[in-house]
C-alpha cells in the first residue's frame, strides 16, 4: 500500500467524481427509506475534500486519511458524516507509515469496529457496515482489487433484502425491505472507484 | 446562522449548561424558547439546528459552537432529536478533548421535555449527573 501524493490526489478526484455522478441516485435511494439528502451530503463532503486535495496529498498517508476523515465529518453531516469520518480517522490513526498488507487489514478491521460502535450497529442492520464487513474479509484474503470491488457492489445490492434496524429507515420497519441502503450504496461506489484505480495502477 | 447562544451566559456559569440539537432550526429555537420561559436567564443555553447549508440536518461545527456558547465549568447537558443529531453530537464532544468531554453528557431523553426539565433542575445548582438523571427519568 505505498501510495504517493499523485496517487492520493488522483484517488480523491476519482471518489469525488464517482459521488458526483451518482448523487441523484443516492438521494433517490435515501428518499425511499430516509430523508433524501444522502447524495447532497456526500457531494458536499467530497467537494470539501477535493478542495483540499493538494494539501492532503502532500501529507504522509496516515495523516492524509485522518485529515480526510475530519473534513468528511465537518462537511457531510447527517448520519453518514460521523460514520465515514470515523472510518477514515481511525484508519489514519492506526496505520503506520509503511504498513504491510496484514497491518492494513488489521487496521481496517479496527476502523470498521469503530464505525460499528459509533453507529451502534452490526451486520445485517442495513447500513454501510454490510459493505464494509465483506470488503474487510476480501482484504484479509488479499483478493485482487477487481474482486473486492465486485464484492462491494454485490454486498450493497444485498442490503435491499434487509430490514433496517438503525437510522431513519428503521422507523419504516418491514417497509424498508426492497430498497438498497443509500449508505451501503455510496460505500460500494467509493470502494469500487478506489479498487479500480489500484487495479489499473498497481498490478500485482 | 443556525446556531446561537440563547442569551449571554456570563453571570450563570456556576449552573450546568443546556444545549439543544435538532435537525430543524425551528424546533431547536422553539425548544430553547420554552426553556428560557421556564428558567429565565440563570442557566447557560444554546441551540443549533439544520445542516451547514441551512437545510434540515445536523452538523458537527454547529454543535461544537453551541456547546462552546453554553459552556459551564459545571458541565453541559446536550439534548438531541434523531440519530444523526446524536452521532454528530458525539463527534463534537470528542473534539473537545478528554478533559472537557468528560463534562458533557448527551442525554437519552425527549428533546423538548428533557431540555425543560433539565434546565429547571440545573437552575437550582444541581450537578451534571443530577441534571442528566432527572431528564432521563422521562425516557422509558
Amino acid at each position: 500500500m505505498q501510495l504517493d501524493a499523485a496517487d492520493l490526489a488522483a484517488l480523491i478526484g476519482l471518489c469525488r467524481a464517482e459521488i458526483d455522478r451518482h448523487g441523484e441516485h443516492l438521494s433517490a435511494l435515501d428518499s425511499a427509506i430516509g430523508d433524501g439528502d444522502h447524495g447532497a451530503n456526500m457531494r458536499r463532503g467530497l467537494e470539501a475534500v477535493f478542495a483540499e486535495r493538494d494539501a492532503i496529498a502532500a501529507l504522509p498517508l496516515p495523516a492524509a486519511l485522518e485529515r480526510i476523515g475530519l473534513v468528511l465529518v465537518m462537511n457531510i453531516g447527517g448520519a453518514a458524516g460521523p460514520l465515514y469520518g470515523t472510518l477514515l480517522m481511525e484508519l489514519g490513526r492506526g496505520l503506520g507509515s509503511a504498513a504491510t498488507p496484514d497491518e492494513f487489514a488489521a487496521t481496517l478491521e479496527h476502523a470498521i469496529a469503530a464505525v460499528a460502535r459509533r453507529g451502534r450497529s452490526g451486520p445485517g442492520d442495513k447500513t454501510l457496515l454490510d459493505v464494509l464487513y465483506p470488503v474487510q474479509a476480501e482484504v484479509v484474503r488479499r483478493s485482487a482489487p477487481g474482486r473486492i470491488a465486485a464484492c462491494a457492489r454485490s454486498a450493497a445490492h444485498s442490503t435491499g433484502a434487509m430490514q433496517a434496524r438503525r437510522g431513519r429507515a428503521s422507523f419504516l420497519g418491514p417497509r424498508s425491505i426492497g430498497h438498497e441502503d443509500p449508505g451501503a450504496s455510496s460505500c460500494a461506489l467509493l470502494t469500487a472507484a478506489i479498487c479500480g484505480y489500484l487495479e489499473e495502477h498497481r498490478p500485482s | 446562522m443556525n446556531a446561537r447562544a440563547a442569551q449571554p451566559a456570563a453571570s450563570s456559569s456556576a449552573n450546568v449548561g443546556i444545549v439543544i440539537v435538532s435537525h430543524s432550526p425551528l424546533v431547536a429555537k422553539g425548544a430553547a424558547d420554552m426553556v428560557r420561559q421556564m428558567v429565565g436567564d440563570c442557566v447557560p443555553l444554546a441551540w443549533t439546528g439544520g445542516n451547514a447549508e441551512g437545510g434540515l440536518g445536523t452538523h458537527v461545527a454547529g454543535i461544537s459552537a453551541a456547546i462552546e456558547a453554553a459552556w459551564s465549568e459545571a458541565g453541559v447537558a446536550v439534548f438531541v432529536d434523531l440519530g444523526g443529531a446524536e452521532t454528530n453530537s458525539e463527534m463534537a464532544v470528542e473534539r473537545l478533548g478528554p478533559a472537557r468531554a468528560a463534562r458533557v453528557a448527551i442525554c437519552n431523553a425527549p428533546l423538548v421535555e428533557g431540555a425543560v426539565v433539565a434546565a429547571a433542575e440545573a437552575s437550582g445548582g444541581s450537578s451534571l449527573a443530577k441534571v442528566v438523571a432527572t431528564a432521563e427519568e422521562l425516557s422509558p
